[in-house]
């Protein structure tokens, strides 16, 4: 075995036991590591920020506009850099793409596919990915992405062609629509729309017809029953979770996201709301299709559901818009019950001095001053924010180690009798607490 | 239409009727096994159900008549790999009546030590796929992994992990290794430890309970009527276990329930091999207390035996039920005919009357409940 380690130049070899942990292997696939990311900037990244620049509002330095040719100046003057990191954080795409939008939302979602593999391996005596990128497989998601974009896609013969391509991509834009209304931190929102919370049940009403669609398209039985089965479980627990939602709208007196996450400085809305919050977060399992409400997907009754017939991207675009869509009702939740951004301040301060004067690092000073992500509140904001939100999606996975599938009959009764009539129970505590003058606008807390 | 007439029954494209859908269920299906189970389907309800074996048959039953006693072992174990003691146990015991072996008192012990711990090997891999078709995935990993436990101990006891070919004409092949009874005795306490955790997660789970209570429900007149035998039978309220009513080698002299439940639906079928493995436990710890220490364990046969002009059956009680063997013998080396009657076919005949009128997403459940092995049934 030593004789066969040292054979294959020190690589771990495949076996059912996991290797025992060798310090020099570890630094040596971070290493590894370290040189694809480099690789991959240098031959990726950096052209892509390149084509980036010719469409973002580029800062005027000493009296002369810099032009996308100048940006990558900043390598040897950090001084540069500010003003331009600055620019690109003013501009619409931006937000969109990467900050309180996309690129925020699809990192969570990746971290939650990891987390949700190895915790449920840790429960179930597995121990999960654990070879791609040799530390404890954290590569693995990336090599799945690479096969899944490298597989053929498959259409099947009958197929309404048209809408069986669009579904994936309108399954993915439905999601990260949602993703958009969402405020992650005071002014960091893609789109602050005044009826916040209509704009959401708006966004969610897509779902179920992106997915019957998409079912209907395929031409196939088994797509067709799992669309069926999406259709009534996505309707029928649509209302309860409008529902279980009015209790908060009515408490805080606004539609607004932003602004109900803002009435919740002190106190969040769970503590006055628990049945609202209960009932909300089945309906978002039931909205998610996970375990116990995953009857669109039951694999031993209708093979995939309505994933049936997709093959290679298109499958892996419908997973990205799942895991979108399951990051948007875990920050949904935290914005409505757990009080959004707000909590304690944990983030240290910055010192004065470097606000003036900036950093000295040897030959270098960097200036910070005015930097919008750099503002003490606002990073404390996100960090709260993506506390409760991770917290939540760890609430959101657990089930899948512990329960089975329920059956349709059972999930109808669930939503129909029992999960309306506990947020209609929720809305006469609210409406109690408003008309006693406890809460709301003009009460005593 | 003319094209869909020629077509096979379960394929035929044009509709029965405006509101019935055919499903083909299998065979590349997740929740099939190596079988089609055409279903009709009313909305949500199944009208009609027509399960379709025969995928992998291999003709096990004629290949045995072109081999001798002792050549015929290690391939009338393929059709369940993972309960190849059970399977093969008739068919020793009727090579050994009809070639007039007497077995030493020891092998007899290390034959049940070696059944029972088979039948926990089966009724684990069995209890795992219930568990994912259920879609409990938990209940597919625990006991996926604490199967490993008596596919070890097996290991040191016969060499193979699964096929193990061990039992024989005349006693089983190798005697045991020296600490096996100091290893075993550990595993099965460890093992009964774990095997209580099942019933946290799985048997006592609300939402478990609420779906598979009451479908499926055989009654104890049907469950003889169709001809069902083992847990499914026991779990409609029938107390028959063949190592009870017709003991073989030493289960007479061994102490352990049979377990019954009354109710016959698919919670019950499930719960009965569960605990049927307690008793399996309960049935290995006595025979290593009861066991001879030394002696021989096996009988050495001639090279070629020959039976006489006669037949005999056999039956023991695999993890799926009765499992008899029939043997006729023409004087020659090779047996004349063999008929293996095994538990999972029998089993399936009743899944047509359970699941008609249930809903289809019982359909796994009642399935995997009726403790059918597709391979075992198509030998």
């Amino acid at each position: 075995m030593e004789f066969e380690l040292l054979a294959c130049g020190g690589r771990q070899i495949m076996s059912v036991i996991a290797p025992t942990f060798r310090l020099s292997y570890f630094l040596k696939s971070i290493l590894d590591n370290v040189f694809w990311i480099i690789v991959l900037v240098t031959l990726v990244g950096i052209p892509a920020i390149q084509i980036v620049l010719f469409y973002i509002e580029m800062p005027v330095i000493n009296g002369e506009l810099l032009t996308p040719f100048l940006a990558l100046t900043w390598l040897a003057d950090p001084s540069r850099a500010i003003p331009i990191v600055k620019a690109f954080m003013y501009t619409d795409f931006f937000r969109i793409a990467v900050f309180p939008g996309f690129g925020l939302a699809a990192l969570v979602a990746a971290g939650t596919i990891f987390v949700e593999r190895k915790m449920l391996a840790k429960l179930q005596l597995r121990v999960g990915p654990f070879y791609c990128g040799k530390v404890e497989g954290i590569l693995q998601l990336a090599g799945d992405g690479l096969k899944l974009i490298s597989k053929e896609i498959i259409i099947p013969a009958k197929a309404d062609k048209p809408i069986f391509w669009i579904a994936p991509v309108a399954f993915v834009g439905t999601a990260a629509a949602f993703v958009s209304l969402i405020p992650v931190a005071p002014g960091w929102v893609v789109a602050d729309v005044e009826l916040g919370v209509l704009a959401v049940f708006a966004v969610i009403g897509f779902f179920p017809i992106v997915t019957v669609l998409s079912a209907w398209s395929a031409n196939s039985k088994f797509p067709f029953i799992g669309g069926i089965r999406a259709l009534h479980q996505m309707i029928s627990f649509e209302i309860p979770l409008i529902l279980s939602l009015l209790g908060v709208v009515m408490l805080a007196g606004t539609m607004s996201l932003t602004g109900i996450a803002e009435s919740q400085e002190f106190i969040p809305w769970i503590v006055f709301l628990p049945v609202g919050a209960i009932v909300f977060f089945i309906c978002i399992l039931a909205e998610l299709e996970r375990i116990p409400f995953d009857l669109p997907e039951a694999e031993s009754e209708i093979v995939a559901g309505w994933l049936t017939e997709f093959s290679g991207m298109m499958y892996g675009l419908v997973q990205l818009g799942t895991y979108l869509k399951l990051y948007a009702f875990a920050a949904l939740f935290t914005v409505m019950f757990l009080g959004g951004w707000s909590g304690p301040m944990l983030w240290p301060p910055f010192p004065e001095e470097i606000i003036t004067d900036g950093i000295q690092l040897g030959p270098i000073t960097a200036t910070i001053p005015g930097l919008p992500l750099l503002d003490q509140a606002m990073l404390n904001g996100v960090l709260w924010f993506l506390l409760k939100t991770v917290a939540v999606i760890f609430f959101i996975l657990l089930p899948r180690g512990v329960f089975p599938r329920i059956r349709i009959d059972m999930l109808l009764s669930l939503g129909w009798y029992k999960l309306i009539g506990l947020s209609f129970i929720n809305i006469f505590i609210a409406l109690a607490l408003l008309y006693a003058g406890v809460l709301g606008p003009g009460g005593i807390i | 239409m003319t094209m869909s007439a020629q077509l096979p029954p379960g394929l035929q494209l044009e509709k029965v009727d405006e509101r019935i859908m055919t499903l083909n269920v299998g065979p590349q299906h997740p929740g099939s096994g190596h079988m089609r189970i055409i279903v009709q389907i009313d909305g949500d309800y199944i009208v009609a159900c027509d399960p379709d074996p025969g995928y992998v048959h291999r003709g096990e039953e004629k290949m045995a008549e072109y081999r001798n006693y002792i050549t015929n072992i290690p391939h009338l174990e393929r059709p369940v790999i993972h309960d190849s003691c059970n399977i093969l146990y008739p068919y020793v015991l009727g090579a050994e009546e009809l070639l007039g072996i007497e077995v030493p008192e020891r092998a007899k012990y290390v034959r049940v030590i070696a059944a029972e711990l088979n039948r926990c090997v089966y009724t684990l891999y069995w209890l795992a796929i219930y568990g994912i078709f259920l879609g409990h995935s938990t209940m597919f990993m625990w006991p996926s992994g604490d199967r490993e436990l008596f596919i070890d101990l097996l290991e040191k006891l016969t060499g193979a992990r699964v096929t193990h070919a061990y039992f024989i004409p005349g006693g089983v092949r190798n005697d045991m290794p020296a600490n096996f009874e100091d290893v075993c005795l550990r595993q099965v306490r460890y093992f009964e430890k774990r095997i209580a955790e099942y019933s946290d997660i799985f048997y006592d789970n609300p939402i478990l309970i609420s779906r598979t209570a009451n479908t499926g429900v055989l009654s104890r007149n049907d469950a003889i009527r169709l001809g069902t035998t083992g847990s499914v039978l026991r779990a409609s309220g029938v107390d028959y276990d063949v190592r009870k009513k017709e003991p073989y080698d030493v289960y007479d002299s061994l102490d352990f329930e049979t377990n019954v439940l009354k109710s016959g639906d698919s919670y019950a079928r499930s719960k009965v091999p569960w605990l049927d493995m307690m008793e399996s436990c309960r049935i290995i710890r006595d025979a290593l207390s009861k066991m001879p220490k030394s002696g021989s364990v096996r009988t050495k046969l001639k090279p070629n035996p020959k039976g006489g002009d006669t037949s005999v059956y056999k039956r023991v009680e695999s993890g799926r039920g009765a499992l008899g063997c029939h043997i006729v013998s023409r004087k020659k080396p090779e047996p004349y005919r063999v008929k293996l009657s095994v538990g999972s076919f029998r089993n399936l005949i009743a899944m047509p009357y359970l699941l008609k009128g249930e809903k289809l997403g019982n359909m796994p459940s009642v399935y995997w409940s009726l403790n059918y092995w597709p391979v075992e049934a198509d030998r």
